[in-house]
């Protein structure tokens, strides 16, 4: 984060949570993979799954991430938990003394006092749960590996903790196969939020269920946001999950983040083409709404992360393209308070959000 | 939730009256909860599923396996041939009788007819021989007018039970101690084949099992390696899997068992050969290792297990390991039998055990040549044991397999 062209960005000086400190500072978040082929294993190149990613997340809001599949949304999420080792760049963590840690850089051993206050909701609820072990034990793990409870206290923590999903506390013995999906996913969040955490990812956390179930889960994380004062980062690919569920957004397109700001903002009046891509695709509830966007079929594939396009990586597929678009990368800029893009135009091309007959009410 | 699907997030466009935040209030309310779990209230009968751990859900799939159930049976009745040797044998395995070389089988007869009535009175009969003058070969044949009386728990020589308890008496035998009872026949020295095969199911059916653990431990640590740290030593072990797999495996067996000198002792000589054994053994048990740690490494529950905080220990230990168990028992099941094959394939060339030791291996040294299979059949008897032991393992091992993952769907 030293590199002029790399100057930390500063996506929201001010937002909706006005001059709150974040509790996550993403800055920089570099993510790469390295390509190995042969019988020698030689590095052929790397996969840049998450490039120069930076935003803010404060407490007590819910951050969404955006985009599609492959666009390194997840290996943001598992940054943040440290399931990955991040290449580089720093994620500043604010363990509320005023001393914001750098977990994108701590040694796994260092990352364990941590362990407990960063948590992650999978995504899919059966192999998310061990088989073999009773859900007392699933969900108990996290405490009784970070020494939070044991013996009769964890046992009464883990019943309170399966009470406030909604499942019953005597099923604390039972294991996972006599649950249904929704009900795993219960599990799941359970043993996320049951060492009182402050900030859990979620990672797809509704994606594998099916809808009324995933209206349940959702109504849930919600519920248990205000009771715990939680703050999530929601990894998802369904924008009417994240636009439901969300305060703020940050879409992505091949490891970068393309555009940042508040769901009423992003979702009315988007600023990146590629969002105004992805949002003409979202399904209309509403059949009076049905012709009231044209769906944008973008053409081509999805950049290849490991050999990216020169300049914008949108600009094969984006309709607004110009010959500058070929040769120079766009820098994160803010376009209006709260809200940035990652476009040349994005002050001058006028794109067309959802017509927000349920934002507009929120 | 509801009907009307007013809260469900996923219709954005929903312009209903309810705003989300209504939704968020309605599931605080127990009755929604209630509702919004229906399928908790599983029957009573499932409930005690519910409850019950992998190796419990295992023991239900693999009872219902009726080949494995087979298998169990099979596996067991050697098994305890094996561990009462002794005692179940009519004789000890190198007692002799010069006058009956070669003594066809005889029919166990339980009835004796006395006058009209059948009498309750377990009898074989005895021989009577004869020498051909030309080739001096004996032949015998079966003579109704000897009844050699026959008894459960007779009294006989004395013995020694595991080499620890004295005994001197056996399951049955003849009621007069020394009275010819062949009934699986007699070798060269008119030894009671009966009495070598059950005694040889000790030796064939552990060597096994010994074999099979030597493979085993090496196989873990190996595959364990390989599968969890990867990278070079991953590449380093498994380019010598398939180095050590690309031998031929009966002529490295061969030379590895030439090279125990004669004269070695034959307890020795049976450690060394069960050495040789799992020397290319552990390869297939390290692969499944390998496969098991790749696939488990990623697995989500794994990854779980990392955002938890636990260690890289409690992590193998606590939640991969159990994962695979199951698997790598059905896996040494398996393998036991081509252990035993192999043992006896060694043992039939004259390369591995050697007599005094009696193994199946052994006993089908003495069926090498047709002419000895054509006029003395019998002698190929210890080879239905380890058929029936192969197969038994195998069933055995098919049936774990299947119940090996009780959580796999179909």
């Amino acid at each position: 984060m030293t590199s002029e062209s790399q100057q930390p960005q500063q996506p929201e000086a001010t937002g909706p949570n006005g001059n709150r400190k974040p509790l996550l500072s993403v800055r920089n978040l570099k993510m790469h993979f390295p390509v190995v082929k042969g019988l020698m294993r030689r590095t052929v190149g790397y996969t840049k799954a998450v490039d120069d990613v930076s935003f803010d997340v404060y407490p007590g809001e819910t951050y969404g991430l955006v985009g599609e599949s492959g666009c390194g949304k997840t290996s943001i999420g598992r940054c943040i938990t440290r399931i990955l080792e991040p290449t580089a760049g720093t994620i500043l963590y604010d363990q509320g003394d005023g001393r914001p840690v750098d977990i994108a850089n701590l040694r796994n051993r260092d990352m364990r006092p941590y362990r407990s206050e960063l948590r992650m909701i999978f995504q899919d609820p059966f192999s998310s749960l061990n088989p073999r072990l009773p859900v007392l034990e699933i969900i108990g793990e996290v405490l009784k590996v970070n020494g939070i409870a044991d013996g009769a206290e964890l046992e009464a923590r883990v019943r309170d903790m399966l009470r406030k999903v909604g499942l019953r506390a005597e099923y604390l013995r039972r294991y996972p196969h006599a649950f249904s999906g929704g009900e795993r996913q219960r599990i799941g969040v359970a043993r996320a939020l049951a060492s009182n955490p402050k900030l859990v990812v979620c990672d797809e956390a509704v994606s594998a269920l099916d809808v009324s179930i995933q209206a349940q889960t959702i109504n849930l994380l919600q519920d248990l946001q205000d009771e715990f004062d939680l703050t999530y980062v929601f990894v998802a690919h369904d924008l009417s999950v994240v636009e439901h569920i969300s305060d703020r957004i940050g879409v992505m397109y091949v490891g970068k983040l393309v555009e940042t700001g508040t769901v009423d903002d992003v979702f009315s009046r988007p600023r990146h083409p590629y969002t105004e891509a992805l949002l003409s695709a979202v399904p209309k509830a509403d059949p009076a709404l049905r012709d009231a966007g044209k769906r944008i079929r973008l053409p081509g594939e999805v950049a290849d992360p490991s050999d990216p396009p020169p300049g914008c990586y949108f600009h094969p597929r984006c309709a607004y393209a110009k010959e500058r678009c070929r040769t120079e990368e766009p820098q994160m800029r803010e376009i209006a308070p709260g809200h940035s893009a990652k476009c040349h135009f994005a002050h001058e091309l006028d794109l067309k959000g959802v017509v927000a007959a349920e934002t507009a009410s929120r | 939730m509801t009907a009307d699907g007013r809260n469900d997030p996923t219709g954005h466009q929903s312009s209903g009256p309810a705003t989300p935040e209504t939704g968020v209030g309605e599931l605080s309310d127990p009755d929604v909860l209630g509702h919004a779990a229906p399928s908790v209230d599983i029957a009573g009968g499932e409930d005690e599923m519910a409850m019950l751990g992998q190796w419990k859900l295992m023991w239900i799939r693999f009872k219902r396996h009726r080949l494995a159930m087979v298998g169990v049976v099979l596996v067991a009745f050697f098994y305890f041939l094996a561990i009462f040797a002794e005692f179940l044998s009519p004789q000890s395995p190198h007692d002799y009788n010069r006058h009956y070389p070669y003594a066809p089988p005889q029919r166990l007869h339980l009835f004796l007819r006395d006058g009209d009535q059948l009498r309750f009175r377990p009898h074989v009969y005895g021989y009577t021989s004869t020498v051909d003058p030309a080739s001096f070969r004996r032949t015998f044949a079966i003579d109704d007018d000897q009844i050699i009386p026959v008894r459960l728990l007779p009294q006989g020589p004395e013995y020694r039970m595991w080499n620890l308890i004295p005994m001197s008496r056996r399951l049955f035998g003849p009621v007069e101690p020394g009275a010819p009872m062949f009934l699986l026949g007699a070798d060269r020295l008119g030894r009671d084949l009966l009495t070598r095969i059950v005694y040889g199911a000790r030796v064939s059916m552990t060597i096994g099992l010994v074999g099979v653990a030597f493979s085993l431990i090496i196989g873990i640590i190996m595959g364990g390696i390989s599968g969890y740290f990867g990278g070079v030593a991953d590449n380093i072990i498994q380019r010598t899997i398939e180095f050590l797999q690309s031998i031929p495996q009966i002529p490295l067996w061969m030379g590895l068992a030439a090279a125990i000198p004669q004269g070695t002792d034959p307890l020795l000589v049976y450690f060394l050969i069960t050495v040789i054994l799992s020397v290319l053994g552990w390869t297939g048990l390290a692969r499944v290792v390998r496969g098991r740690f790749y696939s488990l490494k990623t697995e989500d529950f794994v990854i779980a297990a990392r955002v938890d905080g636990c260690s890289s220990l409690r992590i193998i230990m606590r939640h991969m390991v159990p994962s695979f168990l199951s698997h790598i028992i059905a896996t040494v099941t398996l393998a036991v039998p081509t252990m035993i094959i192999a043992e006896t394939s060694l043992s039939f060339l004259g390369l591995g055990l050697r007599p005094p030791v009696v193994s199946w291996g052994v006993l089908l040294q003495a069926a090498q040549s047709v002419q000895v299979i054509a006029n003395f059949p019998w002698l190929l008897l210890p080879g239905l044991g380890v058929f029936f032991a192969v197969l038994g393992f195998n069933f055995l091992g098919d049936g774990l397999r299947d119940a090996a993952d009780p959580y796999a769907t179909g």
